[in-house]
């Protein structure tokens, strides 16, 4: 039943995925097994965004109904699911812009994939990038804009991180629909992502042989 | 000697329609869309553009004249909207001094402002929908409509019950709204139409008579917010198709009434959420492309052109977008790659736009002038190119970017 849990999930059948989940849960199976099931079905609907063969309908689904379940599970739980992660990104969008679905599709894979996201909203000043730099120690930052009244605020922020001693410790991409090449380097990130799986690679990238965080 | 400003409108109007016509003009028209371009260009801070409207039709003047487009479009009607804002306590856009700094743009706040439980009242009577629970959540000066009446059940002698709540002090408040609205709107037109006969005078046509916006954004961008809509499609199909259906009604009807008082037979659709990477060819066919497309028809059998603008990138929909009538319309691409375009589109439709947002605002004006050489080179062949910025001019682009985009339009864009 648990693969047909997973099934129903990749496969966008929500009332079957729910039930089935419900069923699982009353029968007494380990609620954490079922939330494993959820994390895998995950995967898959992560591996055909990538493909191409899924899209933000398909993704924001899933999201939901991985909440619906989890909630489900909450009050069945004895201790919390340990997930192996492989690395740690804080993200926002940068100062003077107060969009955020693409920084939340951002945010979204990276937790599927594996990643701890701290997302620290919209119109984030510098200050707080770094004070969440100090406290979270991420090995990733992602800053992220819609509009072009961001660049500015990107390349300050970065110089700010610059400035405080916390650059060279740290990768840090960017994105959004304005932003391409020419942003990267005027701005000084490392890289930016044309889309929300690039994203992903990069991280996935600069994490590989790291010691996966309990 | 020049030419007269009469006959640089007759040149500069007949060289748009000539390409909209996909016959090769004089040359490649430059159509660059200002939003706060003009008002960071004039020295302006953005607040002041908002709520002056003399001010902000100055800055709009300055740069079309040192500009010289082939066409303008009014700062009136999208972006001195300060007051009215204000007066409604609107709640989709932050604005300077209400959210946003003073010298930042406004900013659309997504939201769910319908929920999804909200479908089949929406269905049953949009107007009344709107009066009692979308506009009481959207706009803070006008949430006492949520108390007024059923209005098909004022009727005889139950006009009693049926008028009480106009009686409240409140209600009557919120009429009082917005009639300082309507007022505040009237000066608006009345500032775009003056606006609009002096560009007239100096020899420039207007770009828009209306605006629209498809209808999978309406519902998209201003009742469900994204995540609503996207997950709809799974969730409730019937009921999402259905209010398309009704929103693609209601938008032709709104559009080709408000195009009764201009002159100028173009529609400018903006659009959102149907771009490559936010849904399935499958999903964008069913749930985007079908109302859009109606809308574009109805507009040409009406003998208007719609000006789509497609953002982001769109190379995976260019088969599809191509079944519109030939020579009828115009479309606006973000990022799409133009070689592409160019070969799918050619003999149908004419394309604007391209020229990236981070080069207006970091590159040099060598590498702007070699960009649209190149544009030109690749999409130009025999017409079908109308030069522009790929979000238009953004609103902080270097001005002497701006400049090499309008002469180089000139010196590489002629024909013949």
């Amino acid at each position: 039943m648990l693969s047909e849990l997973i099934d129903s999930i990749a496969g966008m059948k929500e009332e079957r995925a729910l039930s089935l989940a419900r069923e699982l849960l009353e029968g007494g199976v380990d609620p954490l097994k079922v939330l494993e099931s959820c994390r895998e079905a995950m995967t898959i609907v992560g591996q055909r965004f990538e493909e191409c063969t899924y899209y933000l309908p398909e993704l924001m689904l899933a999201g939901e109904m991985l909440q619906e379940i989890s909630q489900m599970a909450k009050p069945r739980m004895t201790k919390g699911l340990e997930v192996r992660r492989r690395g740690r990104v804080v993200i926002g969008t940068v100062q003077g812009d107060i969009h955020d679905i693409g920084k939340n599709i951002v945010t979204m894979l990276l937790d599927v994939h594996g990643f701890e996201v701290h997302d620290l909203g919209v119109d984030v000043p510098p200050q707080k990038f770094i004070d969440a730099i100090k406290a979270v120690q991420p090995e990733i930052l992602g800053l992220s804009a819609l509009l072009t009244v961001a660049f500015e605020p990107m390349k300050r922020t970065i110089q700010a991180i610059t400035e405080a001693g916390l650059r060279d410790s740290l990768k840090i991409m960017i994105g959004g629909a304005p932003i391409d090449e020419r942003i990267r380097q005027y701005s000084g990130a490392d890289a930016y992502g044309a889309d929300a799986m690039v994203a992903v690679e990069l991280s996935k990238g600069w994490t590989e042989g790291h010691k996966t965080l309990a | 000697m020049g030419k007269s400003p009469e006959e640089l409108y007759q040149e500069r109007a007949k060289r748009v329609w000539d390409v909209i016509a996909l016959k090769e003009p004089d040359r490649v028209p430059f159509l660059p869309t200002f939003t706060f371009f003009p008002v960071n260009y004039a020295g302006l801070s953005c607040e002041e553009a908002m709520y002056d409207y003399d001010k902000i039709g100055a800055a709009y003047r300055k740069a079309l004249l040192d500009l010289e487009p082939d066409m303008f479009n009014s700062p009136y009607l999208t972006l001195a909207i300060g007051p009215l804002l204000e007066i409604l306590d609107y709640k989709l856009i932050r604005w300077p001094g209400h959210g946003v700094a003073p010298d930042k743009t406004y900013q659309f706040v997504e939201g769910e402002y319908m929920k999804a439980e909200e479908y089949d009242d929406f269905l049953f009577d949009p107007t009344d929908y709107m009066l009692h629970t979308y506009l009481p959540r959207v706009c803070g000066t006008l949430a006492p409509f949520s108390r007024l009446p059923n209005f098909p059940m004022i009727y005889y002698t139950r006009f009693v019950a049926g008028l009480t709540p106009f009686g409240e002090p409140e209600v009557g408040e919120a009429f009082e709204v917005l009639r300082r609205a309507g007022v505040e709107s009237q000066r608006l037109v009345g500032k775009a139409v003056a606006f609009g006969q002096e560009m007239q005078a100096l020899g420039f046509p207007a770009q828009y008579g209306a605006f629209a916006i498809a209808p999978f954004d309406y519902i998209g961008d201003f009742f469900r917010g994204t995540r609503g809509i996207m997950v709809d499609i799974y969730r409730r199909p019937e009921k999402l198709l259905a209010l398309l259906d009704k929103v693609t009604r209601i938008t032709i009807q709104s559009t080709l009434r408000s195009l009764q008082a201009t002159s100028v037979p173009v529609v400018f659709i903006p659009l959102h959420k149907g771009i490559d990477g936010f849904m399935s060819l499958e999903h964008f066919k069913t749930f985007y492309w079908g109302s859009l497309r109606q809308l574009i028809l109805a507009l040409i059998d009406e003998g208007l052109t719609p000006c789509v603008f497609w953002e982001g990138h769109c190379e995976s929909r260019l088969e599809t977008i191509r079944d519109i009538p030939k020579g009828k319309a115009m479309y606006r691409f973000e990022q799409t790659d133009f070689a592409i375009a160019k070969e799918v589109l050619g003999d149908t439709v004419c394309m604007r736009g391209n020229v990236p947002a981070s080069l207006l605002c970091t590159g040099s004006p060598d590498e702007v002038t070699a960009y649209c050489k190149q544009l030109i080179d690749v999409a130009g062949k025999g017409g079908g190119l109308i030069i522009d910025g790929a979000i238009g001019i953004p609103d902080e682009a270097k001005p002497e970017n701006a400049l090499a985009m309008a002469r180089a339009t000139r010196q590489y864009g002629c024909y013949g």
